[in-house]
């Protein structure tokens, strides 16, 4: 069991995440698991065949382009920040939910802060694993630090000066 | 100028809120070092040699005069009593403590200023020409845009942390004095033969440690694909620019390994899907920002030409200040002043509290209340009457203001430098100011014409010393401090980057090492031909075989 946020709230939650150099076969059948991004290229069918829910993670230098043709499959896309100033997933999880139309959900996984949280909201994630030394409630503050901002993203699909014309 | 409404000034206020909660948790110990330290630098907070220096962000380089009273009163409240312009035209104070920011911060949102984004791996502040609006020369006014881009790029939740900073530029004008080449992003407006406006896009051009002059891969963007089409640039540049070296890491290290064209193809094809989306813009919000930006209202004037010649005839002074430091006006009868900060033994760009208020005073009597910043550090009053003039010099020179070298070779720019900063390798003002010692006859300087000597005291440049005619670089040497000389540099139109002279000098024979270049031009120069065309005509061997015969 790990705390995370999930839709503005703390909660509980069983899925587990598989380190990169998990073997295939030791993956349980009935377990809600997030496979490391090269498990899925190369074991996918069997993947999608398990009774137990299926994630999958990338690297900060993972494309979200080779899972965009799968999405179907995952219950949940968490995106790996190695350190909280690497801000390439930001972009990645746009192009999931701006482009790809992903509707699961996208989780912030890795060294991820408090206040990285009012972006990562913004390009469209909806879950944070907040780093294990930190407390999760006070992360939670962060989602409110703004209330208006001036560009098109996730939440707010039209940018300020649309709106201000409105 | 651009007035904040009730969504800019929310997010200003609550930009002031957030980081004092920062700042608190830092102070509590909540947060390490390591990981405010991009949350300060975002809000252009650096810890320096001997205290924090605070960047505050004054959109391309425009102030009201109520803005500079608050400067002036943060210099005297929380400062030593004085400000520093910096070559991105904002203003930094470098000895706030730390526990005062976010008191800084909360005086500057009074009067719609901020720090956001001054420093950190993200968007910096947008830069244009000094004399964008009144310029004779200018074809599209670049502010309406620079504000615009100002509002995307504030807070843009896909850019908070990109590879490393990210600097754009854009210019309107013929030529070119917001030096966008050698910008991240250098924007160009102009207009199409159906009398259509557009950019024309630089990327890559950059200072720094390895600069490049920007390359040019859209001809013709339409202005309603602006925001869609940096939105497309900065993407390919988050997702695909390396993060291993952050020596390495700046945007024009991306497009000079892909190739220009590769770069380009790569943002037409992320463009292709935001094009003609919600980031489209239009014309009723150019026309709203755009209306900030109309002509104040200035009187139907003739041009002055008899008078000031008469007054050039009695006050030579007047005539120097007048031939150096006053631009020619789109409207007749009026004339841009520049404010010389470059007055010997004041360091390039510094400027007291005293000073502020008083600016902001002569602001208000003479200039519709307003001032610009010129990424050369100096400050610009735009819409003087011509038939003012005269009573403004007097007014300036009690000031300090009226030092007659704009573009002479004492309009030094200069960094800083190992003074303050922590990253300097070597000190910078006192080269400058033993530079202008040495130069002090204004006739001969006069004679000299138009020379940029630009001085940084490192590599990261920010004294843009590869675009100086004579660039000064501070390098460690041994654990000493040495000055490395280029010469051949250019900001302008024609950019170029300087080339190395040769090895490094001592701080104190950089005095001779300037004087044996200046010889040189004098004698090899033709009628007239400034400093930058004699170097482009004979080269740098006459230079090198004078300075450094000596030690031969």
């Amino acid at each position: 069991m790990q705390r995370i946020i999930k839709n503005g709230q703390v909660i509980d939650e069983s899925w587990h995440l598989l380190p990169k150099d998990t073997p295939f076969e030791s993956v349980s059948n009935s377990d809600d698991v997030i496979v490391p991004l090269a498990m899925w290229l190369e074991h996918g069918r069997a993947l999608t065949i398990r009774d137990g829910g299926l994630g999958v993670w990338l690297e900060s230098d993972e494309q979200v382009e080779d899972i965009a043709d799968s999405l179907q499959h995952f219950q949940v896309i968490a995106l790996n920040f190695p350190v909280f100033t690497d801000g390439r997933h930001f972009s990645s999880a746009r192009l999931l939910r701006e482009r790809y139309g992903y509707k699961g959900e996208v989780r912030a996984i890795g060294d991820v802060l408090r206040d990285q949280l009012f972006m990562m909201h913004r390009c469209g994630f909806d879950a944070y694993a907040i780093r294990p030394d930190r407390d999760p409630y006070d992360a939670l503050q962060s989602l409110k630090d703004f209330t208006e901002s001036y560009q098109a993203a996730v939440d707010q699909p039209e940018p300020l000066f649309r709106r201000r014309l409105a | 100028m651009y007035v904040y409404d009730q969504y800019d000034q929310r997010i200003v206020d609550e930009r002031v809120k957030q980081f004092r909660d920062q700042t608190r948790r830092y102070l509590a110990g909540e947060l390490t070092g390591e990981e405010f330290r991009p949350l300060r630098l975002q809000n252009g907070l650096y810890i320096q040699r001997y205290a924090p220096m605070l960047r505050i962000a004054v959109p391309y380089g425009l102030l009201a005069s109520r803005q500079l009273r608050k400067l002036a009163q943060i210099a005297r409240d929380y400062d030593k009593g004085y400000a520093h312009i910096s070559t991105r035209q904002n203003v930094q104070f470098n000895w706030p403590d730390l526990e005062d920011v976010p008191e800084i911060l909360a005086e500057l949102a009074s009067v719609q200023m901020h720090a956001i984004q001054t420093s950190g791996n993200c968007i910096r502040n947008t830069t244009t020409d000094q004399f964008a609006g009144v310029a004779r020369d200018e074809l599209v006014d670049p502010r309406p845009w620079c504000e615009i881009i100002r509002q995307w790029s504030t807070f843009h939740p896909e850019f908070a942390h990109l590879p490393r900073k990210f600097k754009i530029a854009v210019n309107g004008a013929v030529q070119d004095r917001a030096a966008i080449e050698v910008h991240d992003i250098g924007l160009e407006a102009v207009k199409n033969a159906a009398g259509e406006l557009g950019f024309r896009v630089s990327v890559g051009g950059g200072l720094g440690r390895t600069p490049i002059v920007g390359s040019f891969i859209n001809e013709f963007l339409p202005w309603q694909h602006l925001l869609s089409y940096l939105e497309a640039i900065l993407r390919v540049y988050n997702r695909y620019g390396r993060r291993d070296n952050k020596f390495k890491a700046r945007i024009k290290i991306l497009v000079k390994a892909l190739g220009p064209e590769v770069f380009a193809q790569k943002v037409e094809a992320e463009w292709a899907h935001l094009k003609d989306g919600p980031l489209t813009l239009l014309q009723a919000e150019v026309d709203r920002v755009g209306a900030f930006f109309v002509e104040p209202p200035y009187e139907a004037l003739e041009d002055q030409g008899a008078l000031l010649a008469s007054l050039d005839a009695e006050h030579p002074g007047f005539a120097r200040w007048r031939s150096r430091n006053v631009t020619a006006h789109k409207k007749p009868g009026y004339a841009a002043v520049t404010l010389s900060l470059k007055r010997t033994g004041v360091a390039p760009g510094d400027i007291t509290d005293k000073q502020l208020d008083a600016l902001a005073d002569l602001a208000d009597r003479y200039s519709f209340g307003e001032v610009r910043n010129s990424h050369n550090q100096n400050m610009i009053l735009a819409d003087i009457r011509q038939d003012q003039l005269f009573t403004l010099w007097n007014e300036l020179r009690e000031l300090g203001f009226a030092t007659p070298n704009i573009g002479l070779l004492t309009d030094i720019i200069c960094c800083p430098g190992g003074d303050f900063c922590s990253l300097a390798n070597a000190k910078s003002i006192p080269v400058a100011e033993a530079i202008q010692r040495r130069f002090d006859d204004l006739d001969y300087l006069f004679d000299l014409g138009d020379i940029d000597l630009n001085i940084s005291g490192c590599m990261n440049a920010c004294g843009h010393h590869h675009v100086g005619h004579i660039g000064v670089l501070g390098v460690d040497k041994k654990g000493e401090e040495f000055y490395q000389v280029s010469l051949g540099g250019s900001a302008s139109r024609d950019a170029s980057l300087g080339q190395i002279l040769g090895p490094s000098f001592a701080q104190d024979d950089m005095p001779d090492v300037i004087g044996k270049i200046i010889d040189v031009y004098v004698e090899q120069r033709e009628e007239d031909e400034p400093f930058i065309d004699t170097f482009r005509r004979i080269g740098i061997a006459p230079f090198k075989e004078r300075v450094y015969a000596a030690n031969h």
